[in-house]
């Protein structure tokens, strides 16, 4: 990100490399909706227009092919900026971090809010390249303070882990289970 | 009067004192963190704030709205970085000024200009309140879905160079809204099947995915980065009050934040923007504004805190959010129960009033914190970028799995986070998607109810706010199609414009 070259850039924003391609594809998808109107929708007999459950949907993939066909056309009008190639890649690149949080997500239930945290902060920690001790350790006190703010004393839902039943019947297990 | 003082009582409470004091140190910290911003937070503490009382939710929400500025000063000025995306202008000024080695002047008087703009517009507020008491029980359907449409099309035309991007994410957002099972007929639309589909799209989730998980996404992917900042010497106190030298800038910036506060889908840029302009107008030395002005300040400082409270009012009083942040408190209203809109400014003035006086509290809380924490706040802003980005995805694990317990809501909210990185990596608003699918919803609703009672399109403006908000979309989209055309017939060729990433505007 750089400094705007002017007062007034500074309330613009410009294309960027790759516009074509988003532009593209959010019309394509607009099209796409346009052709479910009919299958997706229902037109009630007897109901005025505005009332009829259809309309407002169908209003919104109109206006959105609509603003779509002209986003994409001012598009391919405009000067291509090199790098399309790059920042698509960028893209692609970055669906790396969906997974990891979907993975997050996943082992929750089975190991538990506070070892799945940890274990989860850790890695993730080690994949962004920070190394030693020191990281580690930043990296599980923070996922312990997420927990114990959180969890421990707002008592936010998040069910307890599987994990936590192999611990010996009794107070130990219902304190993990309620508060870690 | 007897609204006020028994709004003074319904703060009188512990709880809502700790929220007060969380939200606004929590805000300013946030603020200053550049990368994070008040949207990421608030959609993170959002269903936290669920468990809560209404008034200490929101006090603790807006506490972080309104405190966030504050904060978000302090890196713009000294590594010419905004904490929050309404401080860039504040670089223009501020960092040229730590350059000439006048850090603590630009600091006080950015604080000294945010908390008198602060408190002048909450003031304003409560004086207009009766007044807004009187007027809003005349906003019927047909003008709450007029003020909607209005906010519509000025979130559209406020986006200069990105119109039809705009348009095209607004349009986007209504048609998220209306997916799942129709409330009136109980049809389906656009679920193709799908069960998951059937329940619609959770704004929340929605809000999380492209506000948090995008940012989270967006610092994960980038090289990392660790602010490095001089600490500040000095007495804050002295330099804070110099703003009142500054006394007609920051009036009128308060004034112009106010104004373009209360006005659906404007907010701090456009507020900012008059502010600025009029301050460099009627300066005497104009040269000098984007290379250290102390007016230039003032005005980008002062025109960007008065927006909160101002944005508070078409909530309140219509129940219309005018900006996402906005957006994201109507949840909080609706999970309690509590309606905004006429009734509210009749029937609970003093529940409004509570919410104002605190927010008086928490620009007082917050100037005083500013005062002895400048240098604290330095350390917090190091935190390097990538490890920033894992803090705010574990934060966001919290917020979508906490709502439902939910895998498929964190899927959608991991989907919206990627669509939320391209849109921010092209430049492009996230704010048209939030209030497309909050006003589409109002708007649908107000329309079938006004259409009842509509026998010709003539009598949908027959009444005086009606059509005074008619006329105002009408000429608005006129004024900005001639503005486009006269911008077309001066364009500058492409290499002359600054395509670089900017992702301030959708912090």
């Amino acid at each position: 990100m750089t400094r705007s070259r002017t007062f007034q850039d500074l309330f613009r924003r410009y294309r960027r490399p790759g516009d074509l391609v988003f532009a593209s594809a959010l019309f394509a998808f607009a099209l796409f909706l346009v052709a479910s109107i009919p299958s997706q929708t229902t037109w009630v007999d007897g109901v005025g227009l505005v009332a009829q459950p259809a309309f407002w949907p169908t209003v919104s993939v109109i206006a959105l092919a609509l603003f779509a066909g002209l986003h994409l056309f001012g598009a391919l009008v405009s000067d291509r900026i090199p790098g399309r190639g790059a920042e698509v890649l960028a893209w692609a690149r970055a669906a790396e971090f969906p997974v990891w949080f979907l993975a997050y997500v996943w082992i929750v239930p089975f190991l538990g809010y506070l070892p799945g945290s940890i274990l989860f902060s850790c890695l993730l920690t080690l994949r962004l390249g920070y190394r030693g001790w020191r990281w580690m350790l930043v990296a599980a006190l923070f996922a312990a303070a997420v927990v114990i703010v959180f969890k421990s004393l707002l008592q936010v839902r998040i069910p307890a882990g599987e994990i936590y039943s192999l611990l010996p019947p009794g107070d130990l297990r219902i304190f993990f289970m309620t508060r870690f | 009067m007897d609204a006020l003082l028994s709004g003074i009582e319904l703060l009188a409470r512990f709880d809502v004192v700790i929220a007060l004091l969380i939200g606004s140190i929590g805000g300013v910290l946030i603020g200053a963190i550049p990368g994070v911003g008040p949207p990421v937070a608030i959609a993170i503490l959002l269903p936290a704030t669920f468990a809560l009382d209404p008034l200490v939710g929101l006090t603790m929400l807006l506490g972080i709205y309104g405190s966030s500025m504050f904060g978000g000063a302090l890196p713009a000025i000294l590594i010419n970085t905004p904490g929050t995306a309404v401080n860039a202008l504040t670089t223009y000024d501020g960092h040229p000024m730590t350059q000439r080695g006048e850090a603590l002047r630009a600091l006080g008087l950015a604080y000294g200009a945010s908390f008198v703009s602060g408190i002048l517009s909450i003031l304003a507020l409560i004086f207009l309140a009766p007044v807004l008491a009187r007027v809003a029980p005349m906003f019927g359907s047909r003008e709450i879905f007029l003020a909607a449409l209005l906010g519509i099309v000025l979130v559209v035309i406020a986006h200069r160079g990105q119109t039809f991007a705009a348009g095209m994410l607004a349009a986007l957002g209504i048609f998220l809204g209306t997916v799942g099972l129709e409330p009136v007929r109980y049809t389906q639309r656009f679920t193709y099947g799908q069960d998951w589909l059937t329940g619609g799209f959770n704004l929340i989730v929605v809000v999380l995915g492209l506000f948090a998980l995008s940012q989270a996404f967006l610092l994960l992917s980038e090289p990392d980065k660790s602010p490095e900042a001089q600490p500040v010497r000095g007495s804050m106190l002295k330099a804070v009050l110099e703003v009142f030298k500054f006394k007609r800038i920051a009036a009128a910036g308060s004034g112009f934040g106010v104004l373009m506060g209360m006005i659906p889908g404007v907010g701090e840029f456009t507020a900012q923007f008059l502010s600025y302009t009029y301050a460099q107008k009627t300066s005497k030395t104009p040269e000098m504004f984007g290379k250290g002005s102390p007016e230039g300040l003032v005005a980008s400082e002062s025109a960007n805190n008065a927006v909160p409270a101002a944005a508070m009012i078409p909530l309140l009083a219509l129940g219309i959010p005018g900006e996402a942040l906005t957006a994201m408190m109507l949840s909080v209203f609706y999970v309690h129960n509590v309606i905004p809109g006429p009734g509210l400014f009749q029937n609970q003035l003093d529940f409004v009033y509570a919410l104002y006086i605190a927010m008086i509290l928490l620009n007082v809380i917050v100037i005083v914190f500013m005062l002895f924490s400048s240098n604290l706040i330095l350390r917090v802003i190091r935190i390097p970028t990538r490890f920033l980005g894992l803090t705010i995805l574990m934060l966001s694990f919290v917020g979508v799995y906490s709502l439902r317990n939910s895998m498929t809501d964190c899927l959608i909210a991991a989907v919206f986070g990627l669509f939320g990185l391209v849109l921010k990596r092209q430049n492009l608003p996230v704010v048209p998607i939030v209030l497309g699918m909050v006003l589409g919803g109002i708007m649908e609703v107000k329309l079938r109810s006004a259409m009842a009672r509509v026998q010709s399109p003539i009598d949908f403006v027959d009444r005086p706010i009606a059509a005074g908000l008619a006329i105002a979309i009408v000429l608005l989209i006129g004024f900005h199609v001639w503005a486009v055309i006269r911008e077309h017939r001066n364009a500058l060729p492409e290499d002359a414009h600054d395509h670089d990433m900017h992702d301030t505007q959708q912090r």
